[in-house]
């Protein structure tokens, strides 16, 4: 996998995720505990074996820079190669219109890399996914475009802002549907694509000359005809964040442990910005069941079918119910929490009672005090 | 080099005998302390907060494990461009060489190392202790007393004094005598054995010391009694914080259980000195909906399926429905089956407890079980 780019493309925003991407961008929306979106994409790339990974970064990227830093905690801080994170370069452009601006500002990185093959993926596809055997495919198979896919489950649902496939017996996708509405193929594209260098920089310029702008729509859909554009099927787990109800499912997925199992160990490990808490510490008070908490908690009080990130306090007497409280979230005394999501370092004051329901958990934003 | 004021030096090639199975393989510098740390995480730690970052390790004993974990220092941020984390094991050279014979002998053996960097004083450290201090504030007293050397002391039970190298100190803490492990304790203050020496005092003892075949080459034993006798300013600097050598299976089990007092001498939840460890990069951990937890601390990567009391699981362990662990300590990656119960016992690194199996006793007065590393224990066994 010497021979792969790996490029992490941030340019579009899951704007139904609405409260948690006020102070960040989707990549950086934390999940699972102790994670960032992008972590899982980033720690598929490494475990796969690219070591030359570039972020297209877009709006709000001070929580890019600020959560990757120099690469280290995904051993990406190398002298040769490594961890590139590439702002948008909109001098050659007034307004943005779509992706494919950014990979156009950034033409030079990928002219300059020597890589043959590119691995290009957004970061709110969260799964462990390793890429050798997708390349490989997609050298055997002598494909322009491999676009990776899920077959979901009918009872998934809701389909809304995904783009489905159909692909014919020998591989290849015939058609990509936006926004599908009447069931016909439960093919997820998961926003993931290989391509060989070459021909991505060969598209990205002609598209862009002839004005268009969207990487999906324009370069692979509209194209789907003339070049060779092949599926590979993910098998794994995959948890699709893009709006704040499917973030709230998919995190209570991850208190089924075969699915704690299986997104976090395997095939890799994922990684992420480390933070130097102790253990968990549980007082005799503590009744904590159906949970996941993370390091640095101190918990004092009930937790029941939640997710507690790293320094989370839960008072004495406090209720924490189907909630996802994020890192130094603190619960004072006598509360009651049931089906809320707690962005970071929200202070909830003693004998507090916040509640919102299954189908659409309450958000309240970071830092904010109740 | 760039000149450095005050180089540390960290003995870390004890072997830790009475840590019986624990040290098997590992120095006991090595050994897994509370959670998620390895008992040198302390004193790199506190080294790293004191703004001290030149380190020298001094490594002799089963060296492997505690060279592969500090690595060139970066999980305490050690890892300089000028100074950092060093690595000091014993060598050969054309005119012989030796193992380090004493505490005193190791750091004579790396006289060459302290040189590069200049510097006007040595803190001598040993990574056999929790504890949380500010060598800055040590360092602090000795430039103002204008002291040759600062001996770390502090105060232990009058009964406890005959265990411990004790100091008798005139009104302003200046050292009169010195005594290791007396009989009739003429005071309470006992030596942490940490040190910080004025550097051309300390390089002269050593190499006086070096060339006196009587000598054991020993801090305690041989180097602090001679600079008493020659008159040179020893001082003691009064610690009142938590330090507890963790060196016999007693000591280890009790500094775990002091970790887990409702009010605890000791905290890790302490963002202003932060004790800092390789991470093993492990998801949060999951209590299921069988699982109970009181007055523990767990760490990430934990499955836990039955019930845990008073308790420190490291990262990696799993705790199967139905078991029950209590007053204990389980270290990382134990895998610890269905219907077990473990009572006051430390379980060593990726050791399996099969289904069925108990260990320890539910008698409050009974010896702790200790089990090593990689052990696989039946029902039938214990």
């Amino acid at each position: 996998m010497n021979n792969v780019l790996g490029v992490i493309n941030l340019s579009i925003n899951q704007p139904l995720l609405h409260e948690l991407t006020y102070s960040r961008a989707t990549a950086t929306v934390p999940f699972g505990g102790r994670y960032r979106l992008i972590d899982f994409v980033l720690s598929n790339m490494v475990n796969s074996g690219i070591n030359n990974v570039a972020v297209l970064a877009h709006n709000n990227y001070r929580s890019i820079i600020d959560h990757l830093g120099s690469g280290k905690e995904w051993d990406l801080d190398r002298k040769y190669r490594g961890l590139f994170i590439l702002p948008p370069n909109n001098s050659h452009a007034p307004g943005f219109n779509g992706d494919l601006q950014n990979f156009y500002g950034s033409l030079e990185y990928f002219e300059r890399s020597i890589e043959e093959f590119v691995v290009v993926s957004s970061s709110h596809m969260i799964c462990n996914i390793n890429y050798t055997e997708a390349v490989e495919n997609h050298q055997r198979t002598n494909a322009d475009i491999t676009v990776i896919y899920k077959e979901m489950d009918d009872e998934s649902g809701d389909f809304s802002n995904l783009i489905t496939l159909d692909i014919a017996e020998n591989g290849r996708v015939e058609r990509m549907t936006e926004n599908r509405l009447t069931k016909k193929s439960n093919k997820v594209y998961m926003r993931m694509i290989i391509i060989k260098k070459e021909l991505l920089i060969d598209l990205v310029k002609k598209s862009v000359n002839q004005n268009y702008y969207d990487l999906v729509r324009h370069v692979i859909i509209r194209n789907l005809n003339e070049l060779k554009v092949y599926g590979y099927e993910y098998k794994g787990y995959l948890a699709i964040i893009n709006s704040v109800q499917n973030y709230y499912k998919y995190s209570k997925e991850l208190l089924n442990p075969e699915v704690w199992q299986s997104l976090f160990y395997q095939p890799g490990l994922i990684y992420t910005k480390i933070k130097d808490e102790p253990p968990a510490r549980y007082a005799q008070s503590a009744n904590v069941t159906n949970s996941q908490v993370a390091n640095g908690c101190i918990i004092e009080g009930t937790v029941e079918n939640s997710i507690l990130f790293r320094g989370v306090r839960i008072g004495k007497g406090a209720v924490v119910r189907n909630s996802i409280l994020m890192q130094k979230c603190v619960i004072e005394e006598d509360t009651t929490l049931d089906h809320v999501i707690l962005d970071k370092e929200v202070y909830v004051t003693s004998g507090n009672k916040l509640e919102g329901d299954e189908m659409s958990p309450t958000v309240f934003t970071k830092k904010s005090r109740i | 080099m760039q000149k450095k004021e005050c180089v540390a030096m960290l003995l870390a090639g004890g072997e830790g005998k009475r840590l019986s199975h624990l040290t098997t393989k590992l120095a006991k510098p090595a050994v897994p302390f509370g959670g998620k740390y390895r008992i040198i995480d302390f004193t790199l730690s506190n080294c790293s907060n004191s703004g001290i970052h030149t380190v020298g390790v001094l490594t002799q004993y089963q060296p492997m494990v505690l060279n592969s974990y500090i690595g060139i220092g970066s999980s305490w941020d050690l890892d300089r461009k000028n100074g950092g984390v060093t690595v000091l094991p014993p060598f050969m050279e054309q005119r012989g060489g030796s193992w380090y014979k004493g505490t005193a002998h190791a750091i004579y053996q790396n006289i060459h190392y302290l040189e590069q960097y200049d510097p006007e004083y040595v803190l001598v450290i040993s990574g056999d202790h929790v504890y949380k201090m500010n060598y800055a504030l040590m360092l602090q007293q000795h430039k103002e007393t204008n002291a040759d050397a600062t001996i770390a002391v502090i105060e232990v039970p009058i009964q406890e004094a005959s265990r411990f190298g004790i100091m008798d100190v005139d009104k302003d803490d200046r050292i009169i005598e010195f005594e290791e492990k007396p009989k009739q304790p003429k005071n309470n203050l006992a030596s942490m054995g940490i040190y910080i020496f004025t550097w051309d005092v300390l390089k002269r003892n050593l190499i006086a010391d070096a060339q006196n075949p009587a000598s054991s080459n020993d801090f305690g034993k041989d180097i602090i009694p001679s600079m008493l006798d020659s008159c040179k300013s020893l001082y003691a600097y009064r610690f009142n914080g938590y330090w507890k050598d963790v060196g016999t299976v007693e000591s280890l089990w009790e500094a775990h259980m002091d970790l887990l007092l409702e009010n605890p001498p000791f905290t890790l939840h302490d963002s202003k000195w932060r004790i800092y460890a390789k991470n093993p990069n492990k998801p949060p951990h999951h209590i299921a909906s069988t699982g109970k937890v009181t007055g523990s601390l767990v760490n990430e990567g934990c499955m836990v399926f039955g019930e845990v009391d008073h308790s420190v699981l490291f990262y990696g362990v799993h705790v199967g429905e139905g078991s029950l662990v209590k007053d204990s300590v389980i270290m990382p990656y134990a895998q610890i089956g269905k219907n077990v119960t473990i009572r006051k016992a430390i379980i060593g690194s990726g050791t399996v407890i099969q289904d069925g199996a108990h260990v320890g006793s539910a008698d409050e007065s009974a010896e702790i079980t200790l089990i090593g590393e990689n052990m696989v224990i039946s029902s039938q066994m214990v």
